[in-house]
């Protein structure tokens, strides 16, 4: 080997121990820290494994797995997921994406306004729950005297079991309306000026340069922002946990919520983890959707 | 000019709807007691730092008068939210950037799975590994211990790092560590004294965004600690008095965990969409 070729297998050799050491801890954190313990839960599902008492553990089979997918009530609780799903990302897109064309045209303070509305997204989900809570009260809180400025009756917004799920539904609205409107913005911002000059030129209407010209060009990150909130809502705890711990009744009740309940109420830990997986599947099947997008985004 | 009206009346309404809420809540932690729970709510009071005090255990004498039992337990635990976050944000930042660069800059073998691979374990629900985490821990004893919620959310922001400092690193030309090297730097040396520097705004952002992720969690501090190790949020919500909630309290505690978060939300606002979208959207 002359001299020359030696230098470049040496050179390919320091390049691939590089990579090793440098992709190499942060694999081995994600596989130590995410891969084994779902293998571990995956074996607990199978059991009848409770972590509060020490009794022998037994293998159930798919005992575990039946049983949830037979429970009435877990339906139910998926029912009222895929509802606060479908309100609160619902208008959170309607909102969002119609003050990003508010929003549009830039004037004096604008920077500041912008930043000033996407405080909330920013801020700790189980402490806005704690203070909505207090401004929902239903005798001294303020928000019932806000409505009643418009001659609006007492509303028990977390007690009513009517009302209690979208009074969380609220919540999420107001702390992630502005991530929609962040995603929004930054697409709208992106559309050339010059298209919408020379649609001017053509004395197009208003209404065909938004769906021909704004709709087409800011869809995918449209897209992007819902599939981003619809994972988020499907996984939500915080709020729910804090506002109503899934009252009154269980009409609040989301997956998230019971399956908290199951494995550190009750203690079922085996069967917890099998409804954990059946949720799993469900997030991975979204991520997946998500991640998809992604590329797909990226690449244009 | 109608249009312009009806414009800035939406506006306004906006800001009022997202900011009243924050406003509120600021405003309440100054409030004196019978003011907090006054029917009609008071927008005009005389303001008290009675609340601060008590979080901070300065007036004791005081509040057992007002039927607060005990030491509040905020400030040892603020202190912990301060070290737990610090902790995982530096371990996240500094893996995740080393990542970044070789995925930026090598050849690696199935790049698009391993990022695939990366960016899903940030999907997975926290409660679903919330669960195995409990039982492992609970063996190798890492329930209520700093360690154990330093490595929890050093993993969680970990899959965020590495995408976000990927496309910081993407838009640092080749050219310049090439530069480097033919003046003679090794590799390691061009991306220490090349990279680095270049990437260093990139960075900041990174590690303003772990800090807020792990500043604001909740849920694994709920499950995993339950003293020593206990940060801000859980016991923020856990704050009650012998009179019920003691929400003079909670809104000093609230309002003290919040100006940090504010504070940061200002410094990387030119980054909220790209930090937002793991990097997706440049701009």
């Amino acid at each position: 080997m002359d001299g020359k070729a030696k230098a470049m297998h040496q050179k390919a050799l320091g390049e691939y121990r590089l990579k090793l050491y440098f992709i190499g801890p942060t694999l081995l954190v994600l596989i130590i820290m995410n891969i084994f313990p779902l293998i571990w839960s995956l074996g607990l599902s199978f059991t009848n494994y409770s972590s509060l008492t020490s009794k022998q553990i037994s293998f159930v089979g798919f005992a575990n797995y039946s049983r949830i997918l037979r429970d009435p009530f877990i339906w139910k609780y998926f029912q009222t997921t895929a509802r606060f799903v479908i309100v609160a990302v619902g208008i959170e897109f309607l909102l969002g994406f119609g003050l990003a064309l508010l929003l549009k045209e830039q004037f004096k303070g604008w920077g500041l306004v912008t930043t000033l509305i996407l405080v909330p997204m920013m801020l700790s989900p189980v402490v806005v729950g704690l203070f909505w809570t207090f401004i929902m009260d239903a005798n001294f809180g303020v928000l019932n005297f806000l409505i009643s400025l418009f001659g609006l009756k007492k509303v028990l917004w977390l007690t009513n079991p009517h009302i209690a799920l979208y009074s969380v539904a609220l919540v999420d609205i107001w702390m992630w309306t502005p991530f929609v409107m962040l995603i929004s913005l930054t697409g709208l911002l992106a559309i050339p000026k010059s298209l919408y000059e020379a649609a001017d030129i053509d004395m197009a209407s208003w209404w065909f340069k938004f769906r021909k010209i704004t709709l087409p060009l800011v869809s995918p990150l449209l897209v992007l922002a819902v599939l981003f909130r619809v994972i988020d809502a499907f996984k939500m705890f915080d709020l729910v946990f804090i506002m109503t711990g899934g009252g009154p009744g269980d009409v609040t009740e989301t997956v998230s919520m019971s399956l908290y309940r199951l494995a550190f109420n009750k203690f079922k830990t085996g069967e917890s983890c099998a409804m954990a997986y059946i949720i799993l599947i469900l997030i991975i099947a979204l991520s997946n959707l998500l991640i998809r997008w992604i590329n797909r985004t990226k690449a244009a | 000019m109608a249009r312009k009206i009806i414009k800035g009346v939406l506006i306004g309404l906006a800001l009022f709807f997202f900011l009243f809420p924050i406003y509120w809540i600021v405003a309440t932690s100054f409030k004196q007691w019978p003011d907090i729970f006054a029917i009609p709510p008071k927008f005009i009071f005389t303001s008290t730092a009675l609340h601060y005090k008590a979080l901070f255990n300065l007036n004791l004498e005081e509040m057992a008068k007002f039927g607060q039992a005990g030491k509040s337990l905020f400030p040892p635990r603020f202190i912990n939210s301060i070290i737990i976050a610090g902790l995982s944000t530096l371990l996240s930042v500094v893996l995740g950037t080393f990542s970044a660069y070789a995925f930026s800059r090598f050849k690696v073998k199935g790049e698009g799975d391993l990022l695939f691979f990366i960016l899903s374990t940030r999907m997975l629900p926290p409660i679903v590994v919330g669960i195995p985490f409990f039982v492992l821990y609970r063996a190798l004893h890492l329930i209520d211990t700093h360690v154990g919620l330093i490595l929890i959310y050093m993993t969680f922001n970990l899959p965020f790092a590495v995408w976000l400092m990927k496309g910081f690193i993407d838009e640092i030309p080749k050219e310049f560590e090439e530069a480097a090297m033919v003046d003679g730097y090794t590799r390691w040396e061009a991306f220490l004294k090349v990279i680095l520097p270049q990437a260093l705004s990139g960075i900041a952002a990174t590690a303003v965004f772990c800090l807020i992720t792990a500043w604001n969690e909740f849920f694994f501090a709920l499950i995993l600690t339950s003293e020593r190790a206990r940060t801000a949020p859980p016991s923020i919500a856990a704050v009650q008095g012998t009179s019920g909630i003691n929400w003079g309290q909670i809104a000093a505690g609230v309002t003290v965990f919040l100006v940090p978060v504010v504070v940061f939300t200002f410094l990387v606002r030119k980054y909220l969409a790209r930090g937002l979208t793991f990097g997706v959207i440049k701009r």
